[in-house]
Protein backbone atom coordinates (compact mmCIF):
# COMPACT_ATOMS: atom_id res chain seq x y z
CA UNK A 1 0.00 0.00 0.00
CA UNK A 2 1.00 3.40 -1.05
CA UNK A 3 2.37 5.58 1.85
CA UNK A 4 -0.07 8.45 2.37
CA UNK A 5 1.13 12.02 0.87
CA UNK A 6 2.38 14.53 3.87
CA UNK A 7 -0.42 16.06 5.53
CA UNK A 8 -1.24 19.54 4.22
CA UNK A 9 -2.15 21.78 6.88
CA UNK A 10 -3.96 25.38 7.52
CA UNK A 11 -4.64 27.30 10.35
CA UNK A 12 -7.54 27.84 12.81
CA UNK A 13 -6.92 30.56 14.65
CA UNK A 14 -10.31 31.11 16.12
CA UNK A 15 -14.42 30.90 15.64
CA UNK A 16 -16.83 33.03 17.20
CA UNK A 17 -20.75 32.22 16.84
CA UNK A 18 -23.37 34.27 17.84
CA UNK A 19 -27.39 33.75 18.32
CA UNK A 20 -29.17 36.75 17.80
CA UNK A 21 -32.78 36.64 19.53
CA UNK A 22 -35.34 38.14 17.64
CA UNK A 23 -38.78 37.32 18.95
CA UNK A 24 -40.76 39.86 17.06
CA UNK A 25 -39.04 38.50 14.00
CA UNK A 26 -40.34 34.93 14.15
CA UNK A 27 -43.70 36.12 12.34
CA UNK A 28 -41.32 37.53 9.12
CA UNK A 29 -40.04 33.84 8.75
CA UNK A 30 -41.27 32.27 5.28
CA UNK A 31 -43.81 29.37 7.36
CA UNK A 32 -45.23 31.81 9.88
CA UNK A 33 -45.47 34.29 7.33
CA UNK A 34 -47.68 31.94 4.87
CA UNK A 35 -49.40 30.26 8.04
CA UNK A 36 -50.93 33.36 9.80
CA UNK A 37 -52.26 35.19 6.30
CA UNK A 38 -54.08 31.95 6.04
CA UNK A 39 -54.54 31.34 9.71
CA UNK A 40 -54.83 34.51 11.42
CA UNK A 41 -55.90 33.08 14.63
CA UNK A 42 -52.67 31.47 14.79
CA UNK A 43 -50.53 34.99 15.39
CA UNK A 44 -52.04 34.70 19.37
CA UNK A 45 -50.95 31.12 20.03
CA UNK A 46 -47.33 31.65 18.45
CA UNK A 47 -46.96 35.09 20.25
CA UNK A 48 -48.23 33.79 23.76
CA UNK A 49 -45.57 31.14 23.29
CA UNK A 50 -42.36 33.17 22.24
CA UNK A 51 -39.71 33.35 24.68
CA UNK A 52 -38.01 36.47 26.32
CA UNK A 53 -34.37 36.83 26.48
CA UNK A 54 -33.18 35.47 29.66
CA UNK A 55 -34.87 32.20 28.89
CA UNK A 56 -32.98 31.85 25.69
CA UNK A 57 -29.97 32.64 27.37
CA UNK A 58 -30.65 30.18 29.77
CA UNK A 59 -32.15 27.47 27.19
CA UNK A 60 -29.01 24.73 27.04
CA UNK A 61 -28.27 24.15 23.96
CA UNK A 62 -27.47 27.63 23.16
CA UNK A 63 -25.12 27.68 25.87
CA UNK A 64 -23.52 24.75 24.72
CA UNK A 65 -23.52 26.94 20.99
CA UNK A 66 -21.92 29.85 22.53
CA UNK A 67 -19.06 27.52 24.62
CA UNK A 68 -20.12 27.53 28.00
CA UNK A 69 -21.27 24.24 28.11
CA UNK A 70 -19.44 21.33 26.25
CA UNK A 71 -21.85 18.75 24.25
CA UNK A 72 -20.66 16.00 26.21
CA UNK A 73 -21.91 18.06 29.36
CA UNK A 74 -25.04 18.04 27.25
CA UNK A 75 -26.04 14.53 27.54
CA UNK A 76 -26.59 14.42 31.15
CA UNK A 77 -28.99 17.79 31.96
CA UNK A 78 -32.51 17.00 32.22
CA UNK A 79 -35.37 17.70 29.67
CA UNK A 80 -36.92 19.30 28.65
CA UNK A 81 -34.38 21.38 27.81
CA UNK A 82 -36.93 24.72 27.29
CA UNK A 83 -38.44 24.08 31.04
CA UNK A 84 -35.38 23.14 32.72
CA UNK A 85 -33.52 26.32 31.86
CA UNK A 86 -29.33 27.20 33.36
CA UNK A 87 -29.31 28.83 36.11
CA UNK A 88 -26.96 31.50 36.40
CA UNK A 89 -26.40 31.72 32.50
CA UNK A 90 -24.83 34.66 30.90
CA UNK A 91 -25.14 35.70 27.38
CA UNK A 92 -21.37 35.87 27.23
CA UNK A 93 -19.92 32.62 26.21
CA UNK A 94 -16.35 31.13 25.88
CA UNK A 95 -16.44 31.57 21.96
CA UNK A 96 -19.57 32.90 21.10
CA UNK A 97 -22.08 35.58 22.64
CA UNK A 98 -26.40 36.18 22.50
CA UNK A 99 -27.74 39.33 21.44
CA UNK A 100 -30.82 40.72 22.26
CA UNK A 101 -33.99 41.93 20.05
CA UNK A 102 -32.73 45.54 21.14
CA UNK A 103 -29.54 45.78 20.38
CA UNK A 104 -30.36 43.86 16.67
CA UNK A 105 -32.08 46.55 15.61
CA UNK A 106 -29.77 48.67 16.57
CA UNK A 107 -27.31 47.59 14.44
CA UNK A 108 -29.72 46.96 11.61
CA UNK A 109 -30.41 50.95 11.73
CA UNK A 110 -26.79 51.28 11.86
CA UNK A 111 -25.97 49.21 8.77
CA UNK A 112 -28.24 50.76 6.70
CA UNK A 113 -26.68 52.68 3.64
CA UNK A 114 -30.18 52.67 1.88
CA UNK A 115 -32.94 55.01 4.24
CA UNK A 116 -34.38 51.53 4.53
CA UNK A 117 -35.14 51.26 8.16
CA UNK A 118 -36.63 54.22 10.11
CA UNK A 119 -36.94 53.46 13.97
CA UNK A 120 -39.34 55.14 16.69
CA UNK A 121 -37.10 57.68 17.83
CA UNK A 122 -38.74 58.12 21.36
CA UNK A 123 -38.06 54.10 21.77
CA UNK A 124 -34.57 53.84 19.90
CA UNK A 125 -33.60 56.69 22.30
CA UNK A 126 -34.55 54.66 25.16
CA UNK A 127 -33.75 51.17 24.52
CA UNK A 128 -31.38 50.86 21.51
CA UNK A 129 -29.32 54.32 21.56
CA UNK A 130 -27.17 52.40 23.66
CA UNK A 131 -26.00 50.40 21.38
CA UNK A 132 -25.22 52.70 18.78
CA UNK A 133 -21.88 52.73 17.09
CA UNK A 134 -21.30 55.14 14.29
CA UNK A 135 -23.29 56.18 11.75
CA UNK A 136 -25.91 57.47 13.53
CA UNK A 137 -29.58 55.70 12.72
CA UNK A 138 -32.07 57.29 10.61
CA UNK A 139 -34.79 58.03 13.85
CA UNK A 140 -38.78 59.36 13.34
CA UNK A 141 -41.87 60.64 15.12
CA UNK A 142 -44.12 57.67 15.95
CA UNK A 143 -46.38 59.50 12.83
CA UNK A 144 -43.91 59.02 10.45
CA UNK A 145 -43.43 55.23 11.02
CA UNK A 146 -46.91 54.89 11.40
CA UNK A 147 -47.65 56.68 7.98
CA UNK A 148 -44.17 54.58 6.13
CA UNK A 149 -46.05 51.39 7.39
CA UNK A 150 -49.63 52.12 6.36
CA UNK A 151 -47.82 53.27 2.72
CA UNK A 152 -46.87 49.48 2.84
CA UNK A 153 -43.12 49.65 5.12
CA UNK A 154 -42.88 46.43 6.55
CA UNK A 155 -43.56 46.92 10.93
CA UNK A 156 -40.57 46.16 13.28
CA UNK A 157 -42.02 45.71 16.45
CA UNK A 158 -41.03 44.85 20.32
CA UNK A 159 -43.92 43.18 21.96
CA UNK A 160 -46.83 44.92 20.75
CA UNK A 161 -45.42 48.32 20.32
CA UNK A 162 -44.73 49.47 16.38
CA UNK A 163 -40.75 50.48 16.48
CA UNK A 164 -39.79 50.95 13.79
CA UNK A 165 -40.60 50.36 9.51
CA UNK A 166 -38.23 48.44 6.97
CA UNK A 167 -38.91 50.26 3.20
CA UNK A 168 -38.28 48.79 -0.21
CA UNK A 169 -35.25 49.07 -1.77
CA UNK A 170 -37.77 49.87 -5.17
CA UNK A 171 -41.25 49.67 -6.15
CA UNK A 172 -41.69 47.22 -8.44
CA UNK A 173 -38.26 44.69 -7.76
CA UNK A 174 -39.53 41.38 -6.44
CA UNK A 175 -35.83 41.33 -5.38
CA UNK A 176 -35.78 44.72 -3.50
CA UNK A 177 -38.94 43.60 -1.72
CA UNK A 178 -38.85 44.75 1.98
CA UNK A 179 -39.21 41.75 3.51
CA UNK A 180 -36.23 40.49 1.29
CA UNK A 181 -34.08 43.33 2.15
CA UNK A 182 -34.91 42.78 5.75
CA UNK A 183 -33.22 38.93 5.46
CA UNK A 184 -30.16 40.63 3.54
CA UNK A 185 -29.35 43.22 6.31
CA UNK A 186 -30.15 40.81 9.24
CA UNK A 187 -27.49 37.96 7.43
CA UNK A 188 -25.10 41.16 7.14
CA UNK A 189 -25.45 42.79 10.60
CA UNK A 190 -25.29 39.27 12.78
CA UNK A 191 -22.49 37.96 10.46
CA UNK A 192 -20.01 41.16 10.66
CA UNK A 193 -21.08 40.78 14.31
CA UNK A 194 -19.68 37.86 14.91
CA UNK A 195 -16.54 38.76 12.41
CA UNK A 196 -16.00 41.68 14.65
CA UNK A 197 -16.19 39.61 17.90
CA UNK A 198 -13.92 37.59 16.60
CA UNK A 199 -11.34 40.11 15.96
CA UNK A 200 -11.59 41.11 19.72
CA UNK A 201 -11.27 38.00 20.85
CA UNK A 202 -8.40 37.38 18.81
CA UNK A 203 -6.86 40.57 19.43
CA UNK A 204 -6.54 41.35 16.15
CA UNK A 205 -6.70 44.64 13.76
CA UNK A 206 -9.37 43.94 10.91
CA UNK A 207 -6.68 45.42 8.58
CA UNK A 208 -5.29 42.32 9.09
CA UNK A 209 -8.11 40.05 7.28
CA UNK A 210 -7.56 40.04 3.53
CA UNK A 211 -10.51 38.25 2.28
CA UNK A 212 -14.06 37.60 3.59
CA UNK A 213 -15.81 34.69 2.31
CA UNK A 214 -19.50 34.88 2.78
CA UNK A 215 -21.29 31.44 2.87
CA UNK A 216 -24.56 33.13 4.22
CA UNK A 217 -27.95 31.84 2.94
CA UNK A 218 -29.40 34.83 1.43
CA UNK A 219 -29.69 36.20 -2.15
CA UNK A 220 -28.82 39.09 -2.67
CA UNK A 221 -29.28 41.88 -5.96
CA UNK A 222 -31.76 42.87 -7.72
CA UNK A 223 -34.32 41.81 -10.29
CA UNK A 224 -31.30 41.53 -12.88
CA UNK A 225 -29.12 39.65 -10.51
CA UNK A 226 -30.94 37.58 -8.23
CA UNK A 227 -28.42 35.89 -5.95
CA UNK A 228 -25.77 38.18 -7.32
CA UNK A 229 -24.41 38.31 -4.18
CA UNK A 230 -20.79 39.33 -2.39
CA UNK A 231 -22.48 40.03 0.60
CA UNK A 232 -18.96 38.98 1.96
CA UNK A 233 -17.62 42.25 1.13
CA UNK A 234 -20.43 44.19 3.09
CA UNK A 235 -19.59 42.31 5.70
CA UNK A 236 -15.96 42.65 5.96
CA UNK A 237 -17.03 46.79 5.22
CA UNK A 238 -19.55 46.48 8.21
CA UNK A 239 -16.69 45.22 10.46
CA UNK A 240 -14.21 47.53 9.52
CA UNK A 241 -12.15 44.61 7.24
CA UNK A 242 -10.50 47.90 4.41
CA UNK A 243 -8.21 45.96 3.29
CA UNK A 244 -10.01 42.80 2.52
CA UNK A 245 -12.37 41.87 -0.48
CA UNK A 246 -14.54 39.16 -0.63
CA UNK A 247 -16.58 36.91 -2.68
CA UNK A 248 -19.74 34.76 -1.78
CA UNK A 249 -19.90 30.45 -1.43
CA UNK A 250 -23.17 29.37 -1.60
CA UNK A 251 -23.53 26.09 -1.30
CA UNK A 252 -27.20 25.20 0.53
CA UNK A 253 -26.14 24.32 3.97
CA UNK A 254 -22.87 22.94 2.67
CA UNK A 255 -21.74 26.36 2.10
CA UNK A 256 -19.55 26.87 5.41
CA UNK A 257 -17.67 23.78 4.59
CA UNK A 258 -17.13 24.56 1.22
CA UNK A 259 -16.10 28.24 2.33
CA UNK A 260 -13.46 26.34 4.93
CA UNK A 261 -12.07 24.64 2.01
CA UNK A 262 -11.48 27.65 -0.16
CA UNK A 263 -10.17 29.73 2.29
CA UNK A 264 -7.62 27.14 3.29
CA UNK A 265 -7.09 26.63 -0.30
CA UNK A 266 -6.40 30.44 -0.76
CA UNK A 267 -3.98 30.40 2.34
CA UNK A 268 -2.02 27.71 1.10
CA UNK A 269 -1.64 28.86 -2.75
CA UNK A 270 0.05 32.30 -0.75
CA UNK A 271 -3.13 34.00 -2.76
CA UNK A 272 -3.50 35.50 0.88
CA UNK A 273 -2.63 35.10 4.64
CA UNK A 274 -5.54 35.54 6.35
CA UNK A 275 -9.15 34.60 5.80
CA UNK A 276 -12.51 35.25 7.30
CA UNK A 277 -15.31 32.94 6.69
CA UNK A 278 -18.64 33.95 7.69
CA UNK A 279 -22.24 33.59 7.82
CA UNK A 280 -25.05 35.44 8.96
CA UNK A 281 -28.48 34.30 10.62
CA UNK A 282 -31.36 33.07 8.20
CA UNK A 283 -34.37 34.95 9.11
CA UNK A 284 -36.52 32.50 6.57
CA UNK A 285 -35.98 30.12 8.74
CA UNK A 286 -37.40 31.63 12.06
CA UNK A 287 -40.48 29.50 13.25
CA UNK A 288 -39.94 26.82 10.27
CA UNK A 289 -41.39 24.33 12.85
CA UNK A 290 -43.81 26.75 14.91
CA UNK A 291 -46.77 25.12 13.98
CA UNK A 292 -45.62 21.36 15.65
CA UNK A 293 -44.14 23.76 19.11
CA UNK A 294 -47.94 25.28 19.13
CA UNK A 295 -49.72 22.29 19.20
CA UNK A 296 -47.85 20.73 22.05
CA UNK A 297 -47.55 23.94 23.91
CA UNK A 298 -43.83 24.60 23.70
CA UNK A 299 -42.27 27.55 23.53
CA UNK A 300 -41.15 29.04 19.97
CA UNK A 301 -37.59 27.88 19.69
CA UNK A 302 -36.49 28.68 16.23
CA UNK A 303 -36.69 32.40 17.51
CA UNK A 304 -32.57 33.25 17.02
CA UNK A 305 -30.60 34.02 14.19
CA UNK A 306 -27.37 32.21 14.47
CA UNK A 307 -24.05 33.62 12.94
CA UNK A 308 -20.15 32.61 12.79
CA UNK A 309 -17.05 33.74 11.89
CA UNK A 310 -14.05 31.66 11.67
CA UNK A 311 -10.24 33.07 10.55
CA UNK A 312 -7.80 30.76 9.13
CA UNK A 313 -3.60 31.73 8.59
CA UNK A 314 -0.51 29.47 7.86
CA UNK A 315 -0.26 26.49 10.28
CA UNK A 316 1.99 27.25 13.14
CA UNK A 317 3.55 24.46 15.73
CA UNK A 318 0.75 22.76 17.59
CA UNK A 319 -2.37 24.73 16.31
CA UNK A 320 -5.74 23.07 14.95
CA UNK A 321 -5.92 22.72 11.89
CA UNK A 322 -7.76 22.50 8.34
CA UNK A 323 -6.11 19.11 7.19
CA UNK A 324 -6.60 20.16 3.80
CA UNK A 325 -5.79 17.07 2.10
CA UNK A 326 -8.43 15.30 4.15
CA UNK A 327 -11.04 17.86 1.94
CA UNK A 328 -13.53 15.55 0.31
CA UNK A 329 -16.96 16.48 -1.99
CA UNK A 330 -19.47 14.65 -3.48
CA UNK A 331 -19.52 13.90 -6.85
CA UNK A 332 -22.33 13.72 -9.34
CA UNK A 333 -22.01 9.99 -9.68
CA UNK A 334 -22.07 9.16 -6.27
CA UNK A 335 -25.79 9.04 -5.32
CA UNK A 336 -27.91 10.23 -2.95
CA UNK A 337 -28.44 7.42 -0.56
CA UNK A 338 -27.04 7.94 3.00
CA UNK A 339 -24.36 5.70 2.86
CA UNK A 340 -23.07 6.91 -0.61
CA UNK A 341 -22.60 9.82 1.21
CA UNK A 342 -21.01 8.40 4.02
CA UNK A 343 -18.37 6.58 1.86
CA UNK A 344 -17.91 9.95 -0.45
CA UNK A 345 -17.49 12.05 2.60
CA UNK A 346 -15.60 10.14 5.04
CA UNK A 347 -15.32 6.61 4.45
CA UNK A 348 -12.90 7.59 1.22
CA UNK A 349 -10.98 10.66 2.19
CA UNK A 350 -9.73 9.28 5.70
CA UNK A 351 -8.78 5.85 3.07
CA UNK A 352 -6.75 8.29 1.36
CA UNK A 353 -5.21 9.18 4.86
CA UNK A 354 -4.29 6.00 5.57
CA UNK A 355 -7.26 5.96 8.19
CA UNK A 356 -10.44 3.58 9.30
CA UNK A 357 -13.74 5.34 10.27
CA UNK A 358 -12.95 4.08 13.95
CA UNK A 359 -9.95 6.43 13.80
CA UNK A 360 -12.02 9.66 13.92
CA UNK A 361 -12.27 10.37 17.69
CA UNK A 362 -15.47 12.72 17.21
CA UNK A 363 -17.89 13.38 14.20
CA UNK A 364 -19.44 16.73 13.71
CA UNK A 365 -22.68 16.19 10.92
CA UNK A 366 -25.80 17.57 10.79
CA UNK A 367 -26.43 19.03 14.40
CA UNK A 368 -30.05 20.10 14.55
CA UNK A 369 -31.39 20.51 17.89
CA UNK A 370 -33.68 16.95 18.36
CA UNK A 371 -35.84 19.00 20.73
CA UNK A 372 -36.87 21.71 17.68
CA UNK A 373 -37.04 18.64 14.70
CA UNK A 374 -38.61 15.30 17.13
CA UNK A 375 -42.30 17.40 18.07
CA UNK A 376 -42.83 18.08 14.16
CA UNK A 377 -41.75 14.65 13.05
CA UNK A 378 -38.57 15.62 11.73
CA UNK A 379 -36.87 12.85 13.90
CA UNK A 380 -33.56 13.56 15.59
CA UNK A 381 -31.48 14.61 12.81
CA UNK A 382 -27.83 13.88 14.08
CA UNK A 383 -28.69 10.52 15.72
CA UNK A 384 -29.81 9.12 11.71
CA UNK A 385 -26.43 10.37 10.35
CA UNK A 386 -24.39 9.15 13.29
CA UNK A 387 -26.19 5.51 13.00
CA UNK A 388 -25.17 5.56 8.82
CA UNK A 389 -21.11 5.85 9.73
CA UNK A 390 -21.59 3.00 12.44
CA UNK A 391 -23.45 1.33 10.31
CA UNK A 392 -20.88 1.57 7.29
CA UNK A 393 -18.29 0.96 10.18
CA UNK A 394 -20.16 -2.40 10.62
CA UNK A 395 -20.06 -3.07 6.92
CA UNK A 396 -16.68 -2.80 6.71
CA UNK A 397 -15.94 -5.20 9.60
CA UNK A 398 -14.27 -2.23 11.84
CA UNK A 399 -17.26 -2.70 14.50
CA UNK A 400 -19.68 -5.38 15.31
CA UNK A 401 -22.97 -4.84 14.70
CA UNK A 402 -23.68 -4.30 18.90
CA UNK A 403 -21.30 -1.88 18.78
CA UNK A 404 -22.74 1.03 17.09
CA UNK A 405 -24.60 2.62 20.17
CA UNK A 406 -21.32 2.76 21.29
CA UNK A 407 -19.66 4.13 18.01
CA UNK A 408 -22.65 6.80 18.19
CA UNK A 409 -21.93 7.30 22.00
CA UNK A 410 -18.49 8.28 21.84
CA UNK A 411 -17.87 9.56 18.51
CA UNK A 412 -21.15 11.85 18.13
CA UNK A 413 -22.71 14.14 19.85
CA UNK A 414 -26.52 15.07 20.93
CA UNK A 415 -27.71 18.04 18.51
CA UNK A 416 -27.75 21.63 19.79
CA UNK A 417 -27.84 24.36 16.96
CA UNK A 418 -30.85 26.17 15.84
CA UNK A 419 -32.70 24.92 12.66
CA UNK A 420 -30.94 27.48 10.94
CA UNK A 421 -29.61 25.61 7.37
CA UNK A 422 -26.21 26.15 7.21
CA UNK A 423 -25.45 26.93 10.53
CA UNK A 424 -26.12 23.02 11.89
CA UNK A 425 -24.01 21.59 9.28
CA UNK A 426 -21.36 20.86 11.45
CA UNK A 427 -19.34 23.70 11.48
CA UNK A 428 -20.97 24.90 14.64
CA UNK A 429 -18.96 22.00 16.47
CA UNK A 430 -15.36 23.75 15.51
CA UNK A 431 -15.50 25.87 18.57
CA UNK A 432 -15.43 22.75 21.14
CA UNK A 433 -12.99 21.18 18.50
CA UNK A 434 -10.53 23.73 18.86
CA UNK A 435 -11.05 23.55 22.80
CA UNK A 436 -11.27 19.63 22.97
CA UNK A 437 -8.05 19.58 20.05
CA UNK A 438 -5.95 22.29 22.41
CA UNK A 439 -6.77 20.06 25.26
CA UNK A 440 -5.64 16.65 24.19
CA UNK A 441 -9.05 15.37 24.95
CA UNK A 442 -9.32 13.95 20.98
CA UNK A 443 -6.67 13.51 18.43
CA UNK A 444 -9.17 14.45 15.15
CA UNK A 445 -12.62 15.31 14.18
CA UNK A 446 -14.16 14.68 10.98
CA UNK A 447 -16.25 17.46 9.63
CA UNK A 448 -19.31 16.70 7.41
CA UNK A 449 -21.91 19.02 6.00
CA UNK A 450 -24.85 17.81 3.28
CA UNK A 451 -26.74 20.35 1.00
CA UNK A 452 -30.15 19.63 -0.08
CA UNK A 453 -29.73 20.93 -3.87
CA UNK A 454 -32.78 19.51 -5.22
CA UNK A 455 -34.48 22.67 -3.11
CA UNK A 456 -33.68 24.89 -5.72
CA UNK A 457 -35.46 22.06 -8.67
CA UNK A 458 -32.17 22.25 -10.37
CA UNK A 459 -31.14 18.67 -9.86
CA UNK A 460 -32.20 15.85 -7.64
CA UNK A 461 -28.68 15.44 -6.69
CA UNK A 462 -27.72 16.26 -3.09
CA UNK A 463 -24.32 17.70 -1.83
CA UNK A 464 -21.58 17.37 0.61
CA UNK A 465 -18.45 18.44 1.60
CA UNK A 466 -16.10 16.92 4.53
CA UNK A 467 -12.61 17.76 5.95
CA UNK A 468 -10.38 16.77 9.10
CA UNK A 469 -9.54 19.10 11.76
CA UNK A 470 -6.52 17.91 13.53
CA UNK A 471 -3.64 19.90 15.70
CA UNK A 472 -0.47 20.38 13.12
CA UNK A 473 2.72 18.08 14.27
CA UNK A 474 5.08 19.51 17.11
CA UNK B 1 -51.24 -6.71 -5.36
CA UNK B 2 -49.04 -3.73 -5.90
CA UNK B 3 -48.63 -4.23 -9.85
CA UNK B 4 -50.34 -1.02 -11.55
CA UNK B 5 -51.12 1.19 -8.74
CA UNK B 6 -50.10 4.90 -8.81
CA UNK B 7 -47.85 5.72 -6.26
CA UNK B 8 -46.58 9.24 -4.60
CA UNK B 9 -43.36 9.15 -3.20
CA UNK B 10 -41.79 11.04 -0.75
CA UNK B 11 -38.05 11.09 0.02
CA UNK B 12 -36.25 12.87 2.97
CA UNK B 13 -32.26 14.24 2.63
CA UNK B 14 -30.93 12.39 5.46
CA UNK B 15 -33.07 9.27 4.96
CA UNK B 16 -34.36 7.56 1.98
CA UNK B 17 -34.32 9.81 -1.36
CA UNK B 18 -37.26 10.39 -3.18
CA UNK B 19 -35.56 8.59 -6.57
CA UNK B 20 -34.30 5.83 -4.79
CA UNK B 21 -38.04 4.78 -3.42
CA UNK B 22 -39.64 5.84 -6.69
CA UNK B 23 -36.91 3.01 -8.19
CA UNK B 24 -37.66 0.37 -5.91
CA UNK B 25 -41.52 0.93 -6.13
CA UNK B 26 -41.10 1.37 -10.00
CA UNK B 27 -39.25 -2.83 -10.12
CA UNK B 28 -42.49 -3.66 -7.88
CA UNK B 29 -44.65 -2.93 -10.79
CA UNK B 30 -46.25 0.92 -9.48
CA UNK B 31 -46.73 3.58 -11.44
CA UNK B 32 -44.75 6.59 -9.63
CA UNK B 33 -46.77 9.47 -10.92
CA UNK B 34 -44.93 11.79 -8.46
CA UNK B 35 -41.75 11.74 -6.46
CA UNK B 36 -39.75 14.73 -4.70
CA UNK B 37 -37.11 14.67 -1.99
CA UNK B 38 -37.16 17.61 0.61
CA UNK B 39 -35.03 18.70 3.73
CA UNK B 40 -37.30 18.94 6.79
CA UNK B 41 -34.56 20.74 8.40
Amino acid sequence: MAEPAKAVRVGIEGVFYSLTHVPDLVRYGSKPLRELRANPELEQQLKNLLRNFNAATAYAPHQVYIGNITPAALNNLPKPWYEKLIEGATCDGRFGDLVDQERFYSLLARADQFNLVTMEEKWFHEHAAKHAVGKAPRLGPLAEVTALYEKGALPLYSSEQLVGAFEPGHAEDASLTADVLLENLAAKVTAAHSLGSLLNALKLSPEAIDFVISCSEEAVGDRYNRGGGNLAKAIAEEAGCENASGSDIKAFCAGPMYGIVHAASLIQSGVCSKVAVVAGGSLAKLGMKFESHVKKGMPILEDVLGSFAVILSAAETDQPCVRLDSAAFHPVRAGASPQAMAESLAEKPLAKLGMKLTDVDRYAVELHNPEITVPSGSGDVPRTNYLTLAALAVMRGQIKKDQMEDFVRARGMLGYAPTQGHIPSAIVYLGHALDALRNNEIRNALFISKGSLFLGRMTQLSDGCSFLVEKSEK
Amino acid sequence: MLNGKKVIAIGERDGVPGPVIAECLEGAGLEVVFQVTECFV
